[in-house]
């Protein structure tokens, strides 16, 4: 299996469903990052069978709300001298600022490019979805 | 500042005494002659309208109130592709309220983001019509004598009808609300709609393809126009357009006291015979949009008689 050194001081997200690492990468920003980022791909996973990882060495404050959007099954552990010091619990965000587009081509946004899209979350019979606070249309994860 | 965007913005009791003030005015709307004295109503509408911006404009010039405005989005400057955020910044300076329709879903609430005047939405593509709302639940309680314990007929186009969205979301806060919603399966109410409004409060609901095998079951029946300009394929419209036509022949089992409520432009949905009929209240409704439109000009701009 291929190594990668324990952290230090640090963040692990981990059970990111296989495949989805550089989606989590992307909405996280953490391209924009200046340390050091490792996304493991289809680790072994004894719950998932296979699972992929990030992990981001010197820095635990970044904003991660947008993971509770993602899938609720991702852990994150935050890291200090070597151990665990915080196990984050994920919890969907109430709002979604310029993470997905609304695709509703009678939507304002459809037109006006410069328009932040904004996407609120909404309990309907235990059920949540996010939908677009302008045209209210759900966002349906098979979107873009 | 306050302005109205979602039917949901005002509070029931908020609601009820603007109905209170519609009332007041209807009866003698000379009284109200001065009361927006030197205040003047911006009409921004990017879509045509003939009744929705009419009616603001005889309720702003009713009030002693002056308007100003466009009627189409080719004589804005939206045609040299200004945003909405920045027309109503600009009209907030031209302006003391405005009045806004646009064929984007959501282009009022950007409205209100940026404006320094109350908004007030006037139909926003297939979403949301407030105002229609309001004129709709004045000629209701005053045909009816109430709000609560109606069974409410919603006919034709229930998916881009706007003006049943905001009726459906209005009307669910009031005590037993039964809705029944005729229409063919691709025009029914948008999922939104129907797991929010109905599912998620308990609304007793059924939907039917035909309104004859519900007609006497109604309290109020609300037509709807299947609108061209709502559909991006031609066919869709064309096979859809006729689907209801209430006629005389078709009321006989209704009740007698049931009212026939329609936004308005009607085409082919319901026959001229009908219009005799005393349960016809879509014209008296057109004449309520007026009295509501100066009871809420009122309200947003904080000005009492």
């Amino acid at each position: 299996m291929l190594n990668i050194d324990s952290l230090e001081t640090g963040i692990v997200i981990d059970h990111i469903k296989a495949g989805a690492s550089m989606r989590v990468y992307k909405l996280l920003g953490l391209d924009k990052l200046d340390c050091c980022v490792a996304a493991i791909k289809n680790a072994k996973s004894s719950k998932f069978g296979r699972k992929d990882i990030i992990k981001i060495e010197g820095i635990t404050d970044i904003d991660l709300d947008v993971l509770g959007f993602i899938d609720h099954n991702i852990t994150v552990d935050i890291i200090r001298e070597g151990k665990i010091v915080e196990k984050k619990k994920l919890v969907p965000p109430k709002y979604l600022k310029n993470v997905v587009r609304c695709k509703n081509p009678r939507c304002i946004t459809s037109v006006e490019q410069g328009l932040d899209q904004i996407f609120q979350l909404h309990e309907v019979n235990g059920t949540r979805q996010y939908r677009c606070i302008y045209c209210e249309q759900e966002y349906q994860s098979r979107q873009g | 500042m306050r302005h109205l965007i979602d039917p949901l913005d005002f509070t029931k009791e908020e609601v009820l005494d603007l109905l209170d003030l519609a009332d007041d005015i209807a009866n003698d709307r000379f009284r109200y002659g001065e009361v927006c004295r030197g205040k003047k109503l911006a009409t921004l509408f990017y879509e045509p309208s003939t009744r929705t911006r009419l009616s603001f404009e005889a309720a702003m010039l009713n009030l002693g109130g002056s308007v100003l405005g466009f009627s189409t989005a080719d004589s804005s400057s939206a045609s040299k592709g200004e945003s909405v955020a920045d027309t109503i910044r600009v009209v907030s300076g031209y302006a003391d309220i405005c009045a806004m329709r646009h064929p984007k879903e959501g282009a009022p609430l950007v409205a209100s983001r940026y404006a320094r005047i109350p908004v007030i939405n006037a139909g926003d593509g297939g979403h949301q019509h407030p105002t229609q709302t309001l004129t709709d639940l004045m000629t209701i309680r005053l045909r009816s004598g109430r709000l609560n314990d109606l069974t409410i007929g919603l006919c034709g186009d229930l998916k881009f009808g706007r003006t049943v969205h905001s009726l459906m979301k209005s009307l669910a806060r009031f005590e037993g609300i039964r809705f029944i919603m005729i229409s063919p399966e691709e025009l029914r109410v948008p999922d939104y709609i129907r797991d929010e409004v109905l599912k998620g409060q308990g609304i007793p609901y059924t939907e039917v393809e035909t309104m004859e095998e519900v007609m006497p079951q109604l309290d109020i029946l609300y037509m709807t126009r299947v609108q061209r300009e709502r559909f991006f394929n031609e066919e869709d419209y064309i096979r859809l357009k006729d689907t209801y036509v209430l006629d005389a022949q078709k009321l006989k089992t209704a009740k007698e006291n049931m009212s026939i409520l329609h936004p308005l432009p009607r085409v082919n949905e319901i026959a001229g015979e009908v219009d005799d009929d005393p349960r016809a209240a879509y014209f008296e409704q057109a004449q309520n949009g007026v009295y509501v439109r100066m009871a809420l000009i009122m309200k947003l701009l904080g000005l009492t008689l």
